[in-house]
């Protein structure tokens, strides 16, 4: 057994770890920045405010906990899927490296108010050159374990995480193109000025929300569902359409972020038009993943693993059914600049894209570590219901809030002034940013379970490297 | 020739295209290779070796 080639499960343990760490970090300072809005005296120090630690959040809970969650799982399933080991496994180290360095560099200039004020980008211009560079790395590694795959046919998990990788490698490129002024300053001008730039800002911007947090996610999916659930996925012809439909409509979808601006007024419909056309691949992809379960239904009742997975693809179902209703000029009018927008992206981020790394978590730290399973089912399905319960206040209680938002700012009295001043309809929000406050702990307390599972799944296990196994007969 | 129709010509050359894997992925030609790609992850066993499951699973299926 020793003699045998075994996978490079060192880099996937590496960064499932730090998926979790992060994801409590990341989450910690979300609860933080919720209760600064609901107890101002909170905001401290400048370091500390509630401007510089929002982009701490997001930064956070996107690209390190969602990123790491992403390496581990595209490096695993593409070794697996390929029945190969990892391309240029020094290269493989390096990503893992340089990305921790990416997020400590973000966790110390983010607070300190370094930032290009582009959001979801706003890293300033050294940093982004490291992204580039760890990006690329990434690409040679994840395409380099492709070409040498032991099958013919290339699974349709490593074609999402593929697309993924090469779109977010373009976007960040192309929106991080700007004029560095200062190094120790670090300060840079976008290449790009007025509409333009805010055009690509945004096209960029929902190309994060669509490839980084979607078309990869969707490659846990195809791989992670059909795995627990023990049953191919449900259309295999589904999933070849509705990556391609995603690929084609998604890049257009950008300027729904910019209605009633100066960009072009043909511009923003055709922002709305594509974000209608991509229910359609969206909802592709949800029927596909818990049509896999059809005929093992029962399997939901008792696999707490299943039940995350299952859950998110129906936050996935929900968050991109809200969306595109949301780039609707005539709602948008009501829903932009208020917190439904904010309860949106949390529908999506954490009912779809936390939900579903959870699970892939679950099903792939024992098998990192020499085990069946985690060390307690139990704690799984009470973070199961944590979380489920968290989220649903979280999002449930900033519909409300931002409904009354938009219904009070845009509220006129008969000679044609506005009813309510801005501060009145915060002064409303209160008792929702109060409900959204005990919904994200509720979440954050989810991920110290886990963390704690984790931990003790680990104790006193070796680290496991499975020994690269033949493809079946048919595949080869 | 002015750019703009260039521009609407690779648009509409990106709608075909999509049109021309729609054709592909649903066509009777395809379907047996599909089937077998379904099959790909859940012929590979993953968990570790001595834990007796892959061994359950043949027997299962066999």
């Amino acid at each position: 057994m020793q003699s045998q080639a075994t996978y490079n499960y060192k880099v996937v343990r590496q960064f499932s770890i730090m998926t979790v760490v992060w994801g409590i970090v990341g989450m910690l300072v979300g609860v933080i920045v919720a209760a600064q809005l609901v107890w101002p005296e909170l905001n401290v120090h400048e370091f500390l405010h509630f401007g510089r630690l929002r982009p701490l959040h997001t930064n956070a809970v996107i690209f390190a906990f969602g990123g790491c969650a992403l390496f581990a799982t595209s490096y695993y399933v593409v070794q697996r899927t390929c029945h190969t080991k990892l391309f240029a496994p020094g290269l493989a180290a390096f990503t893992f490296w340089g990305w921790q360095l990416v997020i400590v560099l973000a966790a110390i200039t983010l607070p300190l108010g370094y930032t290009t004020s582009k959001e979801y980008a706003e890293l300033e211009w050294p940093i982004d050159i490291l992204i580039a560079v760890v990006w690329v790395s990434y690409a040679i590694v994840f395409f380099g374990t492709i070409a040498k795959r032991k099958v013919s046919h290339i699974y349709v998990a490593n074609w999402f995480f593929g697309g993924f990788i090469l779109t977010v490698a373009l976007l960040h490129i192309v929106n991080s193109a700007a004029i560095p002024v200062s190094f120790t300053g670090m300060k840079s001008y976008s290449a790009y000025a007025g509409v333009q730039d805010a055009m690509v800002q945004w096209w960029y911007g929902h190309n994060a929300v669509g490839f980084f947090l979607t078309a990869g996610f969707l490659g846990m999916m195809y791989y992670f569902v059909p795995k627990q659930a023990e049953r191919p996925i449900y259309s295999y012809r589904l999933s070849v359409v509705h990556f391609w439909a995603l690929i084609f409509t998604y890049m257009w979808a950008g300027p729904h972020h910019l209605h009633y601006t100066a960009l072009p007024d043909w511009t923003q419909s055709v922002g709305m038009v594509f974000s209608l056309i991509l229910l359609a691949p969206s909802w592709g992809g949800m029927i596909n993943g818990v049509m896999t379960l059809s005929g093992a239904w029962h399997k939901l009742r008792t696999d707490p693993i299943l039940k995350f997975l299952i859950t998110s693809l129906s936050f996935y179902g929900m968050s991109t059914f809200e969306g595109p209703m949301m780039a609707v000029k005539t709602v948008n009018a009501l829903s932009h600049y208020t917190d439904w927008t904010v309860g949106h992206v949390h529908s999506g981020a954490l009912g779809w894209v936390a939900m579903i790394s959870i699970g892939s978590l679950y099903y792939m730290i024992p098998r990192l570590y020499g085990k069946t399973e985690m060390y307690s089912v139990k704690l799984i399905n009470a973070h199961f219901w944590i979380a489920t319960i968290g989220v649903v206040l979280y999002i449930a209680s900033l519909w409300i809030a931002g409904v009354m938002q938009g219904l009070m700012w845009r509220a006129t009295n008969p000679d044609g002034t506005l009813t309510y001043s801005f501060v009145e309809s915060v002064k409303a929000s209160y008792p929702f940013w109060t409900i959204r406050f005990i919904g994200g702990s509720l979440f954050l307390v989810g991920m110290l379970l886990m963390f704690y599972n984790m931990v003790k799944t680990i104790a006193g296990q070796k680290a496991y490297d499975a020994p690269v196994l033949a493809p079946s007969v048919a595949h080869a | 020739m002015d750019i703009n129709v260039f521009r609407s010509l690779i648009t509409v050359a990106g709608f075909l295209c999509f049109l021309g894997i729609c054709a592909w992925a649903y066509s009777k030609h395809s379907k047996a290779g599909f089937d077998e790609a379904a099959r790909l992850p859940l012929t590979d066993d993953d968990l570790p070796a001595g834990s007796g499951w892959h061994e359950k699973e043949v027997n299962k299926n066999g």
